[in-house]
């Protein structure tokens, strides 16, 4: 019975596994096929990752992504992190409100947040990169204030009063008494921030104005003169690299994992 | 609560200034100015056919299909995540990381290029119906139909279905599963007393993590329906990209506001401070 159910549950990973994963093992493919044609092989071929290397359109794109969820992601912490330790302190009421305006981003259609930031962008700033990187923090915050939030409220805010009774700094108390009980769940809202930036395509779309792409609108623009395969080849290494950065991270905390669970066993 | 704490609460209490200032600056503003752009007839006078146009014999049907997408994909997300996350668990895959690897691979990938590939896959003279006419089966004809916009939309956002209900249910602790056991419940009365009710919050915010984007979505549909069908987000889209931003902000607010109500009646069963949060 045991193992019947074993051998189900494997089939069935399997066949997820197809599903998620086939249309990447497609790009992959693609990337190695000597013809611009998306339905003809051509033989292998290696030359869309030199080609890839002087295409300084998809670079620019690619470092503009890059930066952009980077600095989006940065200062949604920067403001993120306060913003939840002050609404956890504030009163029922305008917690509830605080809380409920945090909602609106997350819960409303991308489209909407998008072309409700264009129509009051254009009032004041030139639509361009200033004006993604805005909207980009807008939507990550909520990200990082849903991350923290648990966080803050399990923290033992009589640590904090103590270290200030005891003659600590504000700003010494928050770096040395707060912060760390907070850093996973900042972690978490800055990979979560910093991934949801990169794959966002329709708030981009509509804030972005002429003359900046970032990776997602580029590709969409290229939907109706074909892709170029270099995209391909760059998708690739992508996965690459986001597999190898995912296996070590794997490895690093199983690793930090295994003497404390002994310990546990132990006692 | 004392004096003293009552202050130190209160200056904790400004930390949250600049997000104020930010959630006003670029959050309620915008809101406001869609809604006065959604009032408007262009020409200076009030109105509200901008937002009734939402009922309007075309844009009904656009709608209708969103609603049966977003369900469609939102249930299907559910019954695909639940067995899996259950196998997964079984096989003590959970505890190596690996499974949470394999969910979020895809999700590093960019959509647009992955939609692509989908679409190769599932075209007429594809590569699934060439594995099927290999195997000696008719070849299937789902290319820019309802179908495919449904697949797109359950293969794009199933992971991110997958990781709130993952998450639930490696929360919960092992002892009551095996109390239950203990107790004499089978495999299926433990699934239905103790998982499901458990892991229901990671359910709820992986429905708003899909429902909503399944079914404004406008690349999904443009690229696997054959620009055809028409989700209420590629509406929108095109009155924006004809010029026509009463109309195309009058459909954002009727949209906003029936997404707003349909998250409103979901979300009232999850109890404040229990914000379950993807990773």
């Amino acid at each position: 019975m045991k193992r019947l159910k074993d051998i189900a549950s494997g089939i069935y990973i399997g066949l997820i596994g197809v599903l998620l994963y086939a249309p990447i093992l497609v790009l992959i493919v693609l990337s190695f096929n000597n013809s611009r044609s998306r339905v003809v092989w051509g033989g292998f071929t290696l030359d869309w990752y030199s080609k890839l290397f002087s295409n300084n359109q998809i670079k620019e794109a690619l470092l503009t992504t890059v930066i952009l969820a980077l600095a989006s992601a940065v200062i949604a912490v920067l403001i993120g992190v306060p913003g939840a330790i002050g609404i956890h302190a504030l009163r029922k009421r305008p917690y509830k409100v605080m809380m409920g305006l945090t909602n609106i981003p997350m819960l409303n259609a991308d489209i909407v947040t998008g072309i409700a930031l264009m129509l009051w962008f254009v009032h004041f700033i030139p639509l361009g990169f200033g004006s993604v990187l805005l909207a980009h923090i807008t939507f990550n915050i909520p990200y990082v204030i849903l991350s923290v939030m648990p966080r803050v409220q399990q923290m033992n805010i009589a640590t904090y009063e103590a270290s200030r009774d005891l003659g600590a700094g504000p700003v010494y108390s928050f770096f040395k008494i707060m912060l760390p009980e907070l850093v996973p769940g900042i972690l978490s809202g800055f990979f979560m921030a910093f991934t949801m930036s990169m794959d966002d395509f329709v708030i981009t779309y509509f804030t972005k104005g002429a003359g900046v792409n970032t990776l997602s609108t580029m590709i969409y623009g290229q939907i109706r003169k074909g892709i170029k395969p270099e995209m391909y080849a760059l998708s690739t290494l992508i996965f690459l690299v986001v597999s190898a950065i995912l296996i070590i991270v794997n490895a690093l905390s199983d690793r930090r994992k295994t003497p404390k669970k002994n310990i546990e066993e132990r006692i | 609560m004392n004096e003293t704490e009552a202050r130190s609460t209160n200056r904790r209490s400004l930390l949250s200034g600049p997000y104020l200032v930010w959630i006003i600056g670029f959050t309620v503003l915008p809101l406001i100015v869609i809604f006065r752009f959604a009032l408007s007839d262009g020409a200076g006078h009030a109105t509200l056919s901008n937002i009734t146009a939402i009922f309007s014999p075309i844009h009904r049907k656009a709608m209708w299909f969103s609603l049966k997408i977003a369900i469609g994909c939102t249930v299907f997300c559910i019954l695909l995540s639940y067995p899996m996350v259950m196998a997964m668990k079984h096989l003590g895959l959970s505890k190596k990381g690996f499974s949470l690897f394999i969910i979020i691979l895809p999700m590093w990938m960019n959509f647009i290029l992955r939609i692509l590939a989908l679409q190769m896959i599932l075209s007429n003279n594809g590569i699934l119906n060439l594995f099927l006419t290999k195997l000696g089966f008719e070849p299937l004809r789902i290319a820019n139909t309802e179908t495919a916009v449904m697949i797109g939309a359950v293969y794009d956002y199933l992971p991110y279905m997958m990781l709130p209900i993952y998450t639930a249910i490696m929360e919960i602790n092992e002892d009551v599963i095996e109390a239950a056991k203990d107790l004499g419940a089978g495999s299926f009365t433990v699934f239905r007393k103790i998982i499901l009710p458990l892991s229901l919050p990671g359910l709820l915010s992986g429905t708003v993590m899909v429902f909503v984007p399944s079914m404004t979505s406008f690349v999904i549909s443009n690229l696997l329906g054959g620009g055809k069908l028409q989700l209420i987000g590629n509406v929108i889209e095109q009155e924006f990209m004809t010029g026509n931003r009463y109309v195309g902000s009058g459909l954002s607010v009727a949209l906003m506001i029936f997404v707003l109500i349909s998250m409103a009646f979901t979300m009232r069963h999850n109890t404040e401070g229990k914000e379950s949060v993807v990773w």
